[in-house]
């Protein structure tokens, strides 16, 4: 804070004069340093409507060493002029004036005076007028004599390309008020990334990683069929109720299945078999044809195994991040729509053992090492295994994700090789982003109630929470 | 997932012994369980209704447990410590008896015609000498509620009634009658009221009203009567007052009215196994008739016990342990599945009870032994699978997009991909039927009416909920909306857009079409008409009417970019103008030499995949069996293998340098893989098992390594083995005779080896032949399959198995010489009799 002596001062100054004061002179006048002005204008400024204040910037110019030489010598041009006889001079006699070799070109350009190349005895130059003004050290000697400010700025920035002016560089001795370097620098203006999006980022990079191949799951509609009974999903199953799932009524039934297929799945769902007892219920081509929205990225996860089990079987690694949705009851951590990470492996003879260390090091990946598993029930899979991961933080296991073992019932119909199994799992990709970035309620994060300011800074994700 | 409450102390003291939290908690992991809640009545009194209310109620403390939703035998106190106690080895695995009444008659459910428009099903059993206390009485009331909710489907599938059997007297009737007909006191209700008036009566009823809409609309109401016309209840929505149980019951009368067969005979099975602990004869239930309406009678409960036969390689494989067939079926027990090893090879015998519905295929007996091993004891293995990674290919163009989007100033929103149909269409200035929109059937509210067709609507109300933010708004979204398309199998098709706004106080036409200019920067595409984009005027309601341009790319109409009229701006609650851009970016996707996936799936197929029988997929590991008899000697015993294993101490195959049929065939002929003491032969059996799935297209071998099986008998011979009995039977008196019957089987069969060295493959097949109904004459039928007469084929044993309704089907056993006779041909020949039979089915096929 400026002491009030120079504020009083200051506002009296100002309040005299029509059309402000300048900060410098007040500054010399007073005999205080210009900081301390500055200071009090910015104590003013402060307080509200009291003063106006504008940025004005003043350049100082001085001469250069070659500056003060023409000043006193006059130019190098002139002086050339004025060093060539009337019988004109050589010139390699010219060049060897110091000034000679500047003094000639500029000479030249003005045309001032002229070459003759074909002279006997080499190059010759004559004077082509007969006097000449030299604008350059009399420009100089306004600058020498402080007038600066009656040259154009375009003719003080010529001799400063000429290297005869050069602008007061005297901040290097200068004092400044020392930066505040607690305070912020200016926010860069820049477009940002979803914090969502950038957790996706990272999870599909982590898949890649893992030589998994990315699923299109570019359809939300999706038919009961392939999204319930074709995993082996009973029709009556709580899931597929009307709480639980969103049905379509325009276009409300899908039209098109593998008949063979279908067939199949209708068998092992009513009677059995592959060496299961079935459901034993009247399965109704009826329900399957409904169309949802789809529940689960797993039901894209089915017509990819289908669709290799209509080839020659190679193993395969898929994975999947996309929305799924749930016409559930909502509240802060729920929505209808939500992402669901999914990773599917296919080959000969995998075991609980192998879904444990994929898990494993799927999980490494994030961060995540300590793991254990819990038995689980999910319809499609046996086994089903609940994922926890130990939080450090909360000293208790959390769930992180759900995984299983598809059921025979589900990939034999399919055609795919008895003895190989398909392993999965799947976990959401809200709860980890919401962790990472502190948001408790899920509508801070996504949807259009989300909070910008929140988006603009999100940091970047190297790594997913390394808890969920 | 069900959670089932229970008072802390009464669980302990019926495990035996007190746990803290943690270790009761860490129990339950291990048993896939979860302790989810520690609390007590007043705790959740005082939580939903506040503290006043709480004052008086109870703090002993509850644990509430989730319980997997297919584990219906853990839904009460009762199963739960059954459950665990087995599971902890401190108690055997109990076993559920159907008994008769020790006085003449069982009770009789009767079934009547009318049912079958409204719930056609019914069960029924009755516990005897029960002896109820508080605990145990509300652990039964509780159990019927939890089932009631779970697997009965709110009620919808299967609904359960309760009776005092010594307040009313069978036989009983279960039929159907108008509402206005039906009166009675319903429970906990102090005079009678008709159905009709029950019906608006529990209209309000914070419990009941979930139930009336499964009869509401129906003529008829299911009623159950007693034989003096006293109502036992209206299911499923009340049961009468006067048959009601109290404390002092000590016979109950159970019922459960039903939709679904299946899952009624399950239900009631759960019932009467959890509280049949509270009988005089403890785990006993007393058997109830159900006469069905066409006079067939039944008698439930099942308490069906199934045996299960697998092996423990089949376990040990899927899991990834190594455990001895011995120490699997201990791991099976603990489970509640009573399993022994049989000693024929590594084959385990599991036997499923009544309270295990849930088990329906053998994957299902794998995971209960991986849970008794401990999920967490199981070695971490990675699987070798290789396979290279691909991106899809829309996901990574977006993906590309999105960082350089970010890059020109623009800010990425998120938005919902469901939304109202004024977001669509009113709001923008259009007619929601033009849009080609997907209508959700059963919204919660208006903001899942359809999904989106266009991203503009929810970048417009990000800004809405950001006016306070700093100007200009720079916003952008790359996402998928859904859109009707016809050519699709489910009538719907994603497609990726990009949308962009630019709020701010000027409306920024240049800003937008600027981004529009760097967009095709990024994507390869020039300035120019033709062969580049260009931008075209055209008319459109959501934007300001000469300021909209439709973008064209290659001559291709991708989207649109302008400034958006005032009255949409209005409608989103904004108050600048707004300019925006939307167009499709699949068209930019170029090729790639992979193949992407598609979502597209073949709707015919070409390879053909066949529906195996059940008893088919049991068989199909055993059935290429043939000869054991090889070059090597015989490899079923360990003379041969150590030939076979000495001939592989210096080859890879068993011809040349690769693997070809030959080591297929010799593969084959080995009856279960080798010890790994005879290294080389275990080497190269583990080397060849992995060319199974590829076997089909390995060279031909060049000689012959297998020889064939010398016959086991000829025709002649055989006949005494007609009287063999083929069925399986799980009656006890009767498996004793097949077992003597099987020794002295194999007492011959060793007799006749050792007179003749080769034998002939053969099989006795067990057929089911069913009748086109329950007038067929079925000695007649019988008669026509006996007639079937082929070489190789021998007619055994046969019975008659009721179906159901009267109907009864032959099951008739048979031996074939496996080279003359196959079931194809059994099954044409007999369903010849077009007159008699309506179907065959291999019910059992074994290699003798």
């Amino acid at each position: 804070m400026a002491d009030t002596g120079v504020l009083e001062t200051l506002l009296q100054r100002v309040e005299k004069v029509d059309d402000g004061v300048d900060s410098l002179a007040v500054a010399t006048s007073l005999g205080v340093d210009h900081q301390v002005i500055v200071g009090a204008v910015k104590s003013l400024q402060a307080l509200g409507d009291v003063i106006s204040a504008e940025l004005r910037s003043s350049k100082h110019w001085e001469l250069t060493e070659e500056g003060t030489e023409i000043a006193e010598q006059g130019s190098h041009e002139s002086r050339v002029f004025s060093c060539i006889p009337q019988e004109g001079l050589a010139q390699s006699e010219l060049m060897k004036l110091p000034f000679g070799k500047i003094g000639f070109s500029k000479a030249m350009s003005s045309k001032w005076i002229r070459v003759d190349k074909a002279h006997e005895g080499g190059p010759r130059i004559f004077r082509t007028v007969e006097s000449i003004d030299d604008q350059v050290r009399e420009k100089l000697l306004l600058v020498q004599k402080g007038h600066s400010t009656q040259l154009e700025e375009k003719e003080k920035n010529e001799l400063k390309k000429r290297k005869l002016l050069s602008e007061v560089g005297n901040w290097k001795e200068k004092k400044f008020k020392p930066y505040n370097f607690e305070a912020m620098g200016v926010a860069p203006d820049c477009g940002h990334l979803h914090p969502l999006m950038k957790v996706r980022t990272q999870f599909r990079q982590i898949f890649l990683e893992m030589g998994f191949t990315e699923m299109p799951t570019n359809n939300f509609i999706e038919s009961s069929f392939w999204n319930f009974d074709s995993l082996f999903q009973p029709q009556q199953h709580p899931a597929r109720d009307q709480h639980d799932t969103f049905f379509l009524s325009d276009p409300a039934h899908a039209h098109e299945f593998p008949q063979d297929y279908l067939e199949r799945v209708k068998k092992v769902h009513s009677e059995g078999g592959y060496g299961s007892q079935g459901y034993k219920y009247d399965w109704k081509i009826e329900e399957a044809q409904k169309n949802i929205l789809r529940t689960h990225t797993t039901a894209v996860s089915a017509r990819m195994l289908y669709k290799l089990a209509q080839q020659k079987f190679t193993p395969v690694k898929y994975f999947s991040i996309d929305r799924v949705f749930r016409n559930e009851t909502l509240d802060a951590t729920h929505l209808a729509e939500f992402h669901q990470i999914e990773g599917v492996v296919a080959d000969y003879g995998l075991t609980l053992g192998d879904l444990m260390g994929v898990l494993h090091q799927f999980f490494t990946k994030l961060g995540i090492t300590k793991l254990r598993f819990k038995p689980a029930y999910n319809p499609y899979t046996e086994p089903s295994m609940e994922v926890f991961s130990y939080h450090e933080g909360l000293k208790k296991w959390v769930e992180v994700g759900n995984s299983g073992v598809f059921r025979p019932e589900m990939l034999l119909p399919m055609g795919l090789p008895e003895d190989v199994s398909v392993i999965a799992w799947g976990l959401s990709l809200e709860r980890p982003t919401m962790i990472k970035y502190g948001i408790n309620n899920i509508r801070e994060l996504v949807g259009h109630k989300v909070n910008l300011q929140m988006v603009y800074d999100s940091p970047i994700c190297r790594n997913p929470p390394t808890h969920f | 997932m069900p959670t089932v409450g229970v008072k802390r102390d009464l669980l302990f003291k019926a495990l035996g012994r007190s746990y803290t939290d943690e270790e009761f908690d860490e129990l339950c992991f291990e048993f896939g369980l979860e302790l989810d809640e520690i609390t007590s009545e007043k705790e959740i009194i005082s939580r939903e209704q506040g503290d006043t209310k709480a004052s008086g109620a109870s703090d002993v403390i509850l644990y509430k447990i989730d319980v997997p939703a297919n584990r219906y035998d853990l839904l009460c106190l009762e199963g739960l410590v059954r459950g665990l106690q087995v599971f902890k080895n401190k108690l055997e695995v109990p076993r559920y008896k159907r008994v008769s009444p020790l006085s003449g008659e069982p009770q009789k459910l009767i079934i009547t015609k009318e049912t079958e428009a409204v719930r056609p099903h019914a069960v029924a059993a009755v516990l005897r000498n029960i002896t109820f206390t508080q605990e145990r009485y509300d652990s039964f009331i509780e159990l019927q509620e939890k089932l009631h909710q779970n697997i009965c489907r709110k009620r919808s599938l299967v609904a359960i009634g309760t009776h005092d059997l010594d307040t009313i007297s069978g036989p009983f009737t279960y039929t159907a009658k108008r509402p206005g007909d039906i009166s009675f006191k319903p429970l906990n209700q102090t005079k009678e009221y008709t159905a009709t008036q029950l019906m608006s009566l529990y209209k309000t009823d914070s419990h009941l009203r979930h139930y009336l809409h499964i009869i509401e609309d129906k003529p008829l109401y299911p009623v159950i009567y007693d034989s003096n016309g006293v109502v036992l209840s209206m299911p499923p929505i009340i049961n009468g007052d006067h048959s009601k149980i109290s404390l002092k019951t000590k016979n109950v009368f159970i019922e459960c009215t039903a939709t679904d067969q299946t899952k009624a005979k399950t239900v009631l099975d759960m019932m009467v196994t959890m509280f049949s602990e509270y009988c005089a004869q403890p785990f006993t239930v007393e058997e109830a008739e159900v006469v069905y309406p066409d006079g067939k009678t039944c008698i439930y409960p099942e308490l069906a016990y199934r045996k299960e036969k697998l092996s423990g390689k089949f376990i040990n494989q899927k899991v990834g342990i190594n455990e001895s067939t011995e120490k699997i079926a201990h791991l099976l027990t603990r489970m509640c599945l009573l399993s022994q090893a049989t000693g024929a090879g590594d084959e385990i015998e599991v036997e499923i009870p009544p309270t295990r519905s849930d088990i329906i295929h053998a994957c299902d007996i794998m995971e209960d032994a991986a849970i008794a091993y401990g999920f967490n004891n199981i070695t971490r293995t990675t699987p070798r699978t290789y396979t290279v990674a691909n991106q899809f290919p829309l996901n990574k163009l977006t993906e590309l997009l999105r960082q350089d989007l970010a890059a020109a100033g623009f800010t990425e929103a998120l938005n919902f991909a469901l939304c109202s149909q004024e977001d669509i269409a009113e709001k923008l200035g259009k007619k929601i039927s033009e849009m080609r929109a997907v209508h959700i059937s059963n919204p919660k509210t208006a903001e899942f009416q359809v999904a989106r067709t266009t991203l503009l609507p929810g970048l417009l109300k990000t800004i809405a909920a950001n006016r306070k933010m700093p100007l200009p708004l720079k916003l952008f979204e790359i996402s998928d909306v859904v859109l009707k398309d016809e050519t699709k199998d489910v009538g719907a098709r994603n497609s990726r857009r990009f949308c962009a706004v630019y709020y701010n106080k000027s409306p920024g036409f240049e800003v937008i079409h600027g981004l529009l200019d760097r967009t095709m920067q990024l994507l390869e595409v020039k300035p120019a008409r033709g062969e580049g984009y260009h931008i075209q005027t055209a008319d459109d309601s959501t934007f300001f009417p000469g300021r909209c341009a439709d973008i064209f790319v290659r001559g291709k109409n991708v989207g649109r970019l302008g400034v958006l009229h005032p009255d949409v701006i209005n409608r989103f609650e904004l108050t600048m103008p707004c300019s925006a851009l939307e167009m499709d970016i699949e068209p930019f996707l170029g090729h790639t030499a992979e193949t992407p996936l598609t979502r597209d799936v073949p709707m015919k197929e070409v390879i053909k995949h066949r529906f195996p029988t059940r008893d088919e997929s049991q068989q199909s590991a055993h059935s290429r069996l043939t000869s054991t008899k090889t070059v090597f000697g015989d490899v079923s015993t360990q003379v041969g293998l150590e030939a076979l294993s000495d001939f592989l101490a210096d080859k890879s195959y068993i011809e040349g340098f690769v693997a070809s049929q030959a080591d297929m065939i010799v593969f084959d002929a080995i009856p279960s893989p080798p010890s790994p003491t005879l290294c080389h032969l275990w080497r190269w059996y583990n080397h060849i098992n992995s060319f199974q799935t590829d076997r089909a297209r390995l060279p031909s071998a060049k000689s012959r390594y297998v020889l064939p099986a010398t016959p086991l008998a000829t025709p002649n011979d055989a006949s005494d083995e007609e009287d063999i009995d083929l069925f399986g039977s799980d009656d006890e008196a009767e498996s004793a005779e097949v077992a003597r019957i099987k020794e002295q089987r194999l007492a011959e069969y060793a007799a006749k080896k050792s007179k003749k060295p080769a034998l002939i493959a053969k099989s006795s097949i067990l057929l089911d032949v069913k009748p086109w109904d329950d007038e067929t004459d079925m000695s007649k039928l019988e008669e026509c399959v006996r007639s079937v007469s082929m070489d190789g084929l021998l007619w055994g044993q046969s019975k008659l198995v009721p179906v159901g309704y009267g109907i009864k089907k032959l099951q008739i056993g048979c031996v074939v010489e496996d080279d003359k006779v196959g079931t194809d041909m059994l099954e044409e020949a007999i369903t010849a009799f077009e007159e008699y039979v309506q179907s065959v089915d291999v019910a059992a096929f074994n290699k003798i």
